[in-house]
């Protein structure tokens, strides 16, 4: 179902606020993965407040859908998520980073309330996410599994070997959803390892494709809705995104992968996030052309 | 030292994984067999400074571990001699099957300069954490394993490398280390332990980042409790130097390793090994990672929290010598 205009509204402003507290994180971290966070930070918004049934008040409630963030290093953008839903105090992150935290720069699922697994050493998260989706179906319970992966980490042999699986078993109950960025950290995925034709390669894997741009909130209601809607095979989301999007001294640039912001940073980086989202809400193209140089060179 | 094109004054301001990328470039052109590869962590682990000197003979396959080694062990069955590099806990785990069966088992001259070792990466937690390698290394045939003091004899274990047969182990950290020597030229040789300070009281062997907090500690011992401290720098886990670890346990009875890396597998249970055929009885402590995942924070921070920094090391040092072991009146080698 398309989105209200008041439902996208709510969307942005969310995404806005969260990007915000991720560079808050980051200054209170010292530094951390800033472009990675910001390129998945409407996907991880979308699916947290509009399509995952879960109660922050209830981490373990059994029903609960499970989210997997397989780019485990984007902890400085998933905390603020968790944060904001209330699973733990805001306050903590803080201490992000600091010995004796619980938060570091990959979150310790034994740690942080609402991480369901300690990711950080990339192409795990599909086959944790697999077995979780296998689980579900057989104990017949109906909460879905959501797996978000870098585009880089799809380098990783074992992302196929459970991409393979997926197809076999017929985890429509799965998502697969690829922040496709276009960077790692050595550069554009393009020049360190192409994976082009990337959807073609889902596809020969058993998987329906369904190709969005990560920055707008109506492509990704799209895919979500058909991946909701997965029959017979499971469905692969590449969601088209910036890294560092929205913060224009980063976007696009693979060498933001990591880094730290001082205060005149912060304030530029603040004040080109309010820009796009006052683009966003006003309509204009907020899509991954708006707010990067030209998709992650 | 042959072939070092950086002065001491240099190798203050580099950080380790730096001097391990200079040494490599010059390796590099001394012998055009020796080739690069990472999975990019090219930047992170310095090898990109062979890359960008000889890009043709540099390979970066992309974040895919397993791929990478079993490349290099290809290449070194067809002759070249590859130095590949990634954080250690992807070389000793990830990847641990391409390097027992593809390097290991086929005796391959593959050297692995493994960065970000122990818990020199302390805020990345322990999915980055290498707290195990030493064990697991250790344990695989034909393999050499080095865990280099400081910046200098990185470059002393990456150049002895390349003239040593077979798969080879380097086990560097995140960033810079303290200096532990004050010349280049102190004598390194691949399986023989640096004697740092003479003494009689008691050893402490250690390794890595741990070899200058054990000579601080050995330093303030002898200074505020006038103990003889003797410090071995155990560079080479394997193999390693039974004869200097036979010495210590006859010359002083009392032993104390410490090393960056679980109690469990590593240095601690090398020198036991060696310590325990003597047949002798000695006073001996294991310092160490505790059996347990890691906090987080920084290095010098989980260092002091698991008791492996200066105050640690000579807080053990005090309460061993307090300690009684069994007298053997009959010891003609006591001294
Ligand atoms: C197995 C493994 N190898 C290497 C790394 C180091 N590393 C952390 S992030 C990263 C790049 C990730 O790129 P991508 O998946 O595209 O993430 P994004 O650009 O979205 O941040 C690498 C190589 C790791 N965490 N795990």
């Amino acid at each position: 179902m398309p989105l209200s205009s008041e439902e996208k509204r709510r969307l942005e402003e969310k995404a806005h606020e969260l990007r915000n507290l991720s560079v808050d994180t980051v200054v209170w971290a010292g530094s951390g993965h800033i472009g990675g966070s910001m390129s998945a930070m409407d996907i991880m918004t979308i699916l947290h407040h509009k399509y995952m049934k879960i109660d922050p008040k209830r981490p373990a409630m059994p029903d609960r859908d499970r989210f997997i963030l397989s780019k485990g290093h984007i902890g400085v953008g998933y905390a603020p998520v968790l944060a904001d839903l209330g699973y733990f105090d805001k306050e903590l992150l803080k201490e992000y980073n600091h010995t004796g935290s619980p938060l570091g720069m990959h979150l310790d699922s034994k740690k942080v309330t609402g991480v369901e697994a300690s990711t950080g050493s990339l192409g795990h998260g599909l086959a944790i996410g697999l077995g979780m989706a296998v689980a579900a179906r057989l104990k017949g319970e109906s909460w879905r599994t959501y797996v978000l992966l870098g585009d880089g980490e799809c380098d990783e042999g074992e992302v196929w070997e459970s991409a393979m699986a997926a197809a076999h078993f017929k985890a429509t109950n799965l998502v697969t959803i690829v922040d496709r960025n276009r960077c790692m950290i050595d550069g554009p995925t393009e020049e360190v390892m192409a994976l082009e034709p990337f959807a073609d390669k889902w596809r020969a894997f058993g998987f329906e494709v369904v190709e969005c741009d990560g920055h707008d909130f109506d492509s990704l209601a799209a895919a979500f809705d058909r991946a909701h809607a997965a029959k017979d095979k499971p469905v692969a989301i590449i969601a088209n995104t910036v890294k560092g999007w929205g913060i224009d001294f980063i976007a696009g640039d693979y060498k933001w992968h990591y880094g730290g912001f001082d205060a005149e940073k912060t304030a530029k980086a603040k004040e080109s996030l309010a820009r796009h989202r006052d683009a966003r809400l006003a309509g204009a193209a907020g899509g991954a052309g708006a707010a990067g140089k030209g998709g992650g060179k | 030292m042959s072939g070092m094109t950086f002065t001491m004054l240099d190798a203050t301001k580099m950080s380790t994984a730096e001097i391990y990328g200079k040494t490599l470039c010059d390796l590099g052109e001394e012998h055009k067999e020796i080739v690069g590869l990472s999975a990019d962590l090219a930047k992170s682990t310095k090898i990109g400074m062979f890359g960008e000197k000889f890009p043709e003979r540099f390979f970066n396959v992309g974040i895919a571990e397993q791929n990478m080694f079993g490349m290099a062990a290809g290449m070194a069955k067809a002759g070249l001699v590859p130095y590949v590099s990634t954080f250690a806990v992807f070389t000793s785990m990830r990847a641990l099957d391409q390097v027992h069966t593809d390097i290991c088992y086929q005796n391959l001259d593959v050297k692995m300069i493994a960065t970000h070792a122990g818990l020199s990466f302390g805020q990345a937690g322990s999915t980055h954490h290498c707290t195990e390698d030493i064990a697991i290394m250790r344990s695989m045939a034909n393999m050499t394993v080095i865990v280099p003091a400081d910046g200098v004899e990185t470059a002393h274990a990456v150049r002895a490398a390349y003239g040593r047969k077979g798969p080879v182990y380097i086990r560097i950290n995140r960033g810079f280390d303290q200096a532990v020597y004050e010349r280049p030229d102190y004598g390194f040789e691949l399986g023989k332990a640096v004697t740092m300070r003479e003494g009689t009281d008691l050893t402490i062997i250690a390794c890595g980042s741990t070899v200058w907090r054990a000579v601080e500690a050995a330093r303030t011992l002898e200074k505020v409790d006038g103990l003889k401290v003797r410090v071995l720098n155990m560079h080479t886990i394997k193999p390693i130097d039974a004869e200097a670890i036979e010495r210590a346990v006859r010359e002083t009875r009392r032993i104390i390793t410490v090393e960056d890396h679980t109690t469990i597998g590593g240095l601690g249970s090398a020198v036991a090994e060696v310590a325990a055929g003597t047949g002798k009885s000695f006073s001996f402590r294991r310092l160490g990672v505790p059996d347990c995942f890691s906090i987080i924070g920084l290095h010098e921070d989980l260092l002091a929290h698991y008791g492996i920094d200066e105050n640690g090391i000579a807080a053990a040092v005090r309460e061993t010598m307090g300690r009684d072991f069994e007298a053997d009146e009959n010891w003609d080698d006591e001294v």
